[in-house]
């Protein structure tokens, strides 16, 4: 079970870290890629929870029934997962590249319409 | 049975076809079809309502059906009251495709392909029976929603809406997948029935279930824009385009209410049985902050859609409350209530649309005056500010009856008046607003010197336009007069008590998904009579009268203005203070609330 435990604690610290970059970011671009840091830690912790000790990949279609196999069903989540979150950090991506030609900052602090 | 993925199936197939074969096609092809397929939806939606009124449809993709109380596949479990919000949503895209056909005339067919996928996501949510599946549906919607509220790339408002509105959301995506993971790890499961079922039967102990359950719903709270989630949701309507807005405010918020509750009643009810006062308190507790902050944030605006969205804030204030009670009665009034919220919310951005459409602004100053040639533009603000004061006839009156109703009997008399504040305020600010730019009341400047953003609006559409289609005026007058009759028939209300009834029926429904033994009947609903809460509207729009002429007239408050301006600047200068605009800071009070709410279940379970 070390492994599972170790696993949440790289998880944790991967998404705190993650939320402090985006806390305190001066960059947009900087600001998606610690949003994709902490996504990461979600990958850690699925591929933590679906992980078999000595287990094989899940592909069943020449080796012995009594084989070990790690979780299929969170390989399957983790694919979604990965398809999904490309997806969102393109549109972040595709936006930042639209402000900075645009107002020709990336700070997000310098043009800000949003306040009070 | 086939048809039950329909609902998600048409919009997907239309809108690939649609990115494949489009830029060859008219805009008015494009609108047809957008048109037919979201009337199709709709037709499909209420059909399923009808057809789940005595037992909820459970459909199995690919045939895999659970075996020995074991979920093999991934379901839809449609119930009325998930067939019901979709025949909402759909209902409202379809209001949003009539009221885009002549308004932005330079979008191309990506705008049709995106708005369907949003309606895919959004019906996908409410039929789904899945986790992980939720997630997606959540995400798809996310997406596709980021993607239209920056649609108008070449400004800077837009860009900055999306881009708070998408890390705010994406980020919550990940804490419910997080608390997704948690659920698995736990018990094997993603099927809510069964994971229901499971984590009934073998508690995993510790704080493990009550701290999935936070993560799950917190990335629904984000999207419920619950205090202190809220802030994407006022820079992300405000500036998007306004046939968006009324999906956005309408029903996307409130379908992250809807997967809050969803969550809990058909995965961690049983499991936090123990403990439902607590769950209770926490979402009470959203709740009235919600409604307080957006109530007041609502009122010290200038800009007419962010205004409308702060009072989407604080109408959500008043589902959680709903909610919160964790009574099928409250749940029954909440469905009425979010019913008429979004018909008349979906109205109202219409008016603020035409607006746009006419004066390429909704400033409330830059306006000043100028509605006196729109009269009847002006009539439906003043009665959709009724709407959401809950006038009778609107359903939203039943609704708050019927929740006064059920907080009564729970002892939580307080909880109406929370609501009645919401009303207040949100109507209140229609209102002033209405006043200055309908009637050219009060004053030509803001009177406060530290004032509330002024986004620039480029227009959404060509030149000056001296008269409004009837493509813009009819789905505001269709919108605001089915939130008056929609609740009028006791049949409607009597069957949203008896959908709240079968939501709440976990273990009727765990049993019924995994073994297909049917539910057992319904037992006899009442509901509130409305006749005796009449006092409240009442009271409502006489105090927001008071509150709109105040501040249209400061001076005739005479020599109590200093007292009153001075009061009122100190509620609203904190909470203008907070809104920062920076996603960074939004960030910060997301770790915050989950932190402090995760706190409230953590001691509260403990005692």
């Amino acid at each position: 079970m070390i492994y599972f435990y170790a696993a949440m604690a790289v998880a944790a610290w991967l998404f705190l870290v993650g939320v402090y970059g985006i806390v305190t970011s001066r960059n947009l671009i900087h600001l998606c890629l610690c949003l994709v840091v902490v996504q990461a830690s979600t990958y850690v912790l699925l591929t933590a929870v679906g992980y078999r000790p000595g287990g094989i990949a899940p592909i069943f279609a020449d080796v012995k029934q009594t084989d070990k196999a790690v979780d299929p069903v969170i390989q399957a989540l983790m694919l979604t997962d990965i398809v999904v979150e490309a997806t969102v950090v393109a549109l972040l991506l595709a936006l930042t590249v639209q402000i900075k030609k645009k107002t020709g900052t990336l700070n997000p602090d310098k043009v800000n319409l949003m306040r009070g | 049975m086939w048809f039950p993925p329909l609902p998600v199936v048409i919009p997907l197939i239309v809108a690939a076809s649609l990115v494949a074969i489009g830029a060859y096609l008219p805009r008015r092809v494009l609108d047809l079809v957008a048109c037919a397929t979201a009337a199709s939806v709709f037709a499909i939606c209420c059909h399923l309502v009808a057809a789940s009124a005595d037992q909820p449809i459970v459909y199995w993709f690919g045939g895999w059906r659970p075996e020995h109380r074991f979920a093999l596949g991934i379901c839809f479990v449609i119930d009325q009251a998930g067939a019901g919000l979709a025949a909402l949503v759909s209902l409202l895209v379809l209001a949003a495709f009539l009221f885009s056909w002549q308004y932005f005339e330079s979008v191309k067919s990506l705008y049709h392909a995106l708005m369907l996928v949003f309606l895919a996501g959004m019906c996908g949510m409410c039929l789904t029976g899945d986790l992980f599946n939720l997630f997606v549906w959540f995400e798809l919607m996310s997406a596709s929603g980021v993607a239209l509220c920056g649609y108008k790339s070449e400004e800077f408002g837009p860009l900055q809406g999306a881009l708070n509105f998408a890390i705010l959301n994406t980020l919550g995506a990940y804490l419910s997948l997080t608390g997704v993971a948690i659920v698995y790890a736990s018990v094997g499961a993603l099927n809510f029935a069964q994971a229901s079922a499971s984590l009934a039967a073998h508690d995993p102990g510790g704080w493990l279930v009550p701290i999935a359950f936070l993560f799950v719903i917190s990335g629904f709270l984000v999207k419920a824009a619950a205090f202190p989630f809220h802030f994407w949701l006022a820079d992300a309507h405000a500036v998007a385009p306004t046939p968006v807005c009324i999906l956005f405010s309408g029903v996307m918020v409130e379908l992250g209410l809807y997967a809050a509750a969803r969550v809990y009643w058909s995965v961690f009810a049983i499991p936090l049985a123990a403990h439902s006062s607590v769950t209770g308190a926490l979402f009470l507790t959203i709740g009235t902050l919600t409604v307080i902050v957006g109530g007041i944030e609502c009122f010290s605006q200038r800009h007419l859609k962010r205004l409308l969205a702060f009072s989407t804030i604080s109408h959500t204030g008043v589902m959680f409350l709903g909610v919160g009670l964790l009574s099928a009665d409250g749940l029954g009034g909440t469905a009425i209530y979010l019913l008429g919220h979004g018909l008349v919310k979906g109205g109202l951005f219409i008016c603020a649309g035409i607006l746009l459409h006419r004066f390429r602004s909704v400033d409330e100053f830059e306006l000043h005056g100028k509605g006196r040639e729109l009269p009847w533009t002006g009539l439906l603000l003043l009665l959709g500010a009724l709407g959401l004061a809950g006038m009778p006839p609107f359903a939203t009156f039943f609704g708050e009856g019927q929740l006064a109703d059920s907080a009564r009997r729970h002892g939580l008399g307080w909880v109406s008046g929370v609501m009645m504040l919401s009303g207040i305020l949100t109507s209140a600010a229609v209102l002033r607003i209405g006043g200055r730019i309908f009637l050219g009341w009060g004053l030509r400047r803001p009177f406060d010197s530290d004032e509330a953003p002024a986004i620039p609006m480029e227009s959404e559409t060509h030149g000056g336009h001296r008269n409004t289609p009837g493509t813009m005026w009819l789905p505001a007058l269709a919108l605001i007069a089915g939130a008056m009759a929609v609740a009028l028939a006791p049949s409607v209300r009597i069957a949203a008590l008896r959908a709240a009834h079968r939501m709440e029926d976990t273990r009727g429904v765990t049993d019924h998904v995994l073994l297909g033994t049917p539910m057992a009947a319904v037992p006899e609903v009442h509901i509130a009579p409305a006749l005796g809460e009449l006092w409240k509207p009442a009271v409502n729009v006489a105090c927001a009268a008071l509150l709109a002429l105040a501040a249209l007239f400061p001076r005739a408050l005479g020599r109590a203005r200093r007292a009153v301006v001075h009061a009122i600047e100190r509620a609203i200068h904190p909470l203008r203070a907070m809104h920062t605009g920076r996603v960074g800071d939004y960030v910060a009070w997301f770790i915050l609330g989950v932190g402090v709410y995760g706190a409230m279940l953590v001691f509260g379970y403990r005692r």
